[in-house]
Parts: structure tokens; sequence; C-alpha cells
């Protein structure tokens, strides 16, 4: 790995202050994407900024109808937080399932969606509620956050500082896993509100998206047998060596019947 | 480009940083980019945690900081200044073995041995979790962690044994 210079910040202004001073500073939060990225090379920034034990991104509380997760706090804690799992059960099973336990022990709610991978799990929950990013700068509303592959509506170097989920009469999450990384070859979170019934689909496009077919569907009747025969179009979807785009097309219907059984 | 020449250039920054490890307080100077496990291996000469796949996969690198598990392949020394940290030689003594290594011994939960550490301190962070787990728990649990000799059964077998044992010692404790 090159040398870089590292810098625990002390807050987030000094974090923002400090990132700036490298050529492509970056910041670092539980390290589980970037540190094996830099030790593959295909990340090689000359300054870390280590924003991962900032107490004040740090923690979950409840606001009004809304639960507040800091965006530093550790899947782990996101599992076993007696709030979430009492509001937002869907965000409790889906922290379950990411990763391994050691993963879920260091990485972070903001790293992972600050990063978008395509096949991350946290961005169907975000999608998925309809979840507010704020940042140290704005807030922004999910459907305007993720953009593509890895690209999200962040600025450079503006540090999500924690995401609101609004609460939900019911949610749910299932993810069909690559058996060795875990991450989801398709998950599927589904929000049952009030008003509307909503699906996220992480893992089979470039970035997470909402499943209209599937949300009409269980709108009109909130069962299995509703997505049966469902059929995607998946032109967009990715395929690689573990899924053809037509297979993961077919592993959403899949998913998504599985979950709505285990959520009613 | 430039980036060699600042590789060939510049001296590396080293920082004097803090770790308790197994109890005791060391006050090491690292590099930035060290790694975790290469300070602990290298600098304490704690050679009990391994490194199989430097890519976060395999587990043999699991250690405690701070009471919770993590590979240490995948995390920066200086990261952990002023850390508590627990490595495999924290647990037990070749004449006084943890009950999970005992567990790990009586039920031949290894074969070469190479990912034991990393799986005996995984399952001890299972223990804070669940005192009593299931098969199941155990081998979801064990997701992070790779064999390549055993199969896994044995592994299983020896971690529910030192469940139950923990359990019984905690018990004798209490009463």
């Amino acid at each position: 790995m090159y040398p870089f210079e590292y810098h625990k910040a002390q807050s987030v202004e000094d974090a923002v202050a400090q990132v700036t001073r490298g050529d492509d500073g970056k910041f670092l939060a539980g390290g589980m994407t970037l540190i094996p990225t830099m030790k593959q090379r295909l990340a090689s920034p000359d300054l870390l900024v280590d924003i991962g034990q900032l107490d004040s991104l740090n923690g979950i509380r409840k606001d009004g109808d809304t639960i507040v997760v800091g965006a530093m706090t550790t899947h782990a804690t996101v599992e076993r937080s007696p709030l979430v799992n009492a509001h937002l059960p869907g965000l409790a099973q889906l922290a379950a399932v990411i990763g391994d336990p050691q993963v879920r022990n260091r990485g972070t709610l903001g790293g992972s969606v600050a990063n978008a991978d395509p096949a991350a799990d946290y961005p169907a929950a975000v999608l998925g509620l309809n979840a507010s990013i704020v940042t140290d700068k704005r807030t922004i509303p999910a459907e305007a956050f993720f953009i593509d592959i890895f690209e999200t509506a962040l600025e450079e170097h503006e540090i999500i500082t924690e995401i609101r989920f609004p609460i939900v009469k019911n949610s749910g999450y299932k993810k069909f896993p690559n058996p060795a990384s875990h991450y989801p070859i398709v998950g599927v979170f589904i929000a049952v509100t009030d008003d509307e019934t909503r699906v996220a689909v992480t893992g089979a496009a470039g970035f997470v998206f909402r499943c209209e077919e599937a949300e009409k569907r269980l709108a009109a009747r909130f069962d299995a047998a509703a997505l049966e025969d469902m059929k995607l179009s998946h032109e967009d979807f990715n395929e690689d060596i573990h899924a053809t785009a037509d297979y993961r097309a077919h592993l959403i219907a899949v998913m998504a019947s599985r979950l709505v059984e285990s959520m009613r | 480009m430039w980036r060699y020449r600042y590789f060939l250039t510049s001296k590396p920054v080293k920082q004097t940083i803090t770790l308790t490890v197994n109890g005791c307080e060391h006050a090491i100077e690292v590099e930035p980019r060290e790694l975790l496990v290469d300070v602990l291996r290298n600098h304490l000469r704690l050679t009990g945690t391994h490194v199989g796949c430097d890519t976060s996969q395999c587990g043999a690198c699991v250690i405690h900081a701070n009471g919770a598990s993590l590979k240490s392949c995948t995390a920066f020394a200086i990261q952990f200044d002023g850390a508590e940290l627990t490595t495999i030689e924290g647990l037990g003594q070749p004449d006084k073995l943890h009950p999970m290594q005992q567990a790990f011994q009586q039920h031949h939960g290894l074969q070469c041995g190479f990912c034991t550490p990393g799986m005996v301190m995984s399952a001890l962070d299972l223990l804070d979790r669940h005192q009593q787990p299931s098969r199941h728990q155990i081998s979801e649990w064990l997701e992070g962690n790779l064999c390549r000799c055993t199969g896994y059964h044995n592994i299983v077998n020896a971690v529910a044994a030192g469940a139950e044992q923990a359990a019984a010692l905690d018990t004798d404790k209490t009463a």
C-alpha cells in the first residue's frame, strides 16, 4: 500500500477543513470497502481523515415519527437497537445480514450509503423507506440520492451526518446472498405505509431502484400470490459470473414473494 | 507519476500510538499505512493472530478491540490509538487453556490449525451475544471464518461445547 497521511477528525467541521489539504483526500469511516480498495491499489489517497470515531455521528434516536441513525453507527448497533427493532424491523433485518459479524462490527451506515455499491444492502432500506440523507450541507431525499453505479448526489468532501428513516406500518428485507461475499445478488426491501407499498431492489442493476410492477400488484393485494407470473424487463440488469440478468429478474419476484409471506 | 516520485523521495511519517494488548500497555511508532495485524505480529511479535487471505475474507486475523471482534488485516493500527485489544495470546496459556480453546482440542475442531485463532476469537464474540447459541447460530456466525481442512462440523461441535463449558463456569462463579 502506498504511504498516506492520517488525521483523526475532532469534529465534522475539522474533517471537512482537513480533507482538502490532500490532492486526493478521503474520509475513512469503517474502512470495510476503502481499506481493501487501497490494498488492491484501486484507490491511493494521499490523506485519510478518520471520521469513524466521531461521537456526534454515532447513535440512534427516535424523533417523532422518524428513526434517526447517525452516519457512523455500525451495522451491529443497528441490528441490535431496540428502537430499530421495535419501529423498523426491516432495517434491523437488513443490518443483521450484511457481510459477516466482523464487517458488521466495523462497517457503518454512512460509509455504505456514500459508497453506493450496486450490491450494497443499505441503499434498499434508504430508498424503500423513503429516507432523508442529511449531510453537513443539506438534506437529500432518497429518490434524488442514488444516481448511478458508485455515484450519488454527494459533492466532493460532503459528509453524511445522519439518515432519517420515517417509521412505517410494516417493513422487511430479504436477499439472495452470494454465498462467498454475502453481498446480495438480489435484495428486496418492502415498506408498507398508510398510503403506499414501496418495493426497493438492490443488487439487480447499477444502482438501487423501485420495482413499480411489484408495488402496483402488492398495493392491490398484499399477498405473495399477487407476484406470481411477474415478468420484469431486465435490459439494464447486471450480468456477471454469478447470475444472468434474466435470473436476477426472476430472483426479484422470488425474494419479494418470500418477503411478503414473512411480513404478513 | 508524481506519486512514484513521492514514494521515492518522502520519508514515511511515523506517529506514536498506545495500544493495550492483553492487558499490557505498549507505546509503538507506526506508519499510518501499517495494518493492525502487522503491528501485532511484527512489532509486538504476537504471531498467534494469522494472516490468511489479507482480503478480509478468511478471518484468521480476528481479534477483539474494545470488546468487539474485527478482522485485524482490514484496519490501520493508527485507528486504534488508545484501544484495548485482546488477541489469542490473551486467552489462555498452554498449561491452562481457555474453555473455548480446550473445546477445540477435545472436539478436534482443527486440523492444520491456521484458522483456529480467528475461529476461537470469533466464537467468543458470539458468546457475548448468545450464551447458549444454537448450531444454526454458530454456523451463521462463523460466516466470516474460513477453514480449508475440517469441513466445519467439528468446529461447530467445539463452539457448542465451549459455550456450555463457559456457561457452566459462569454459573460456578455466581453460585
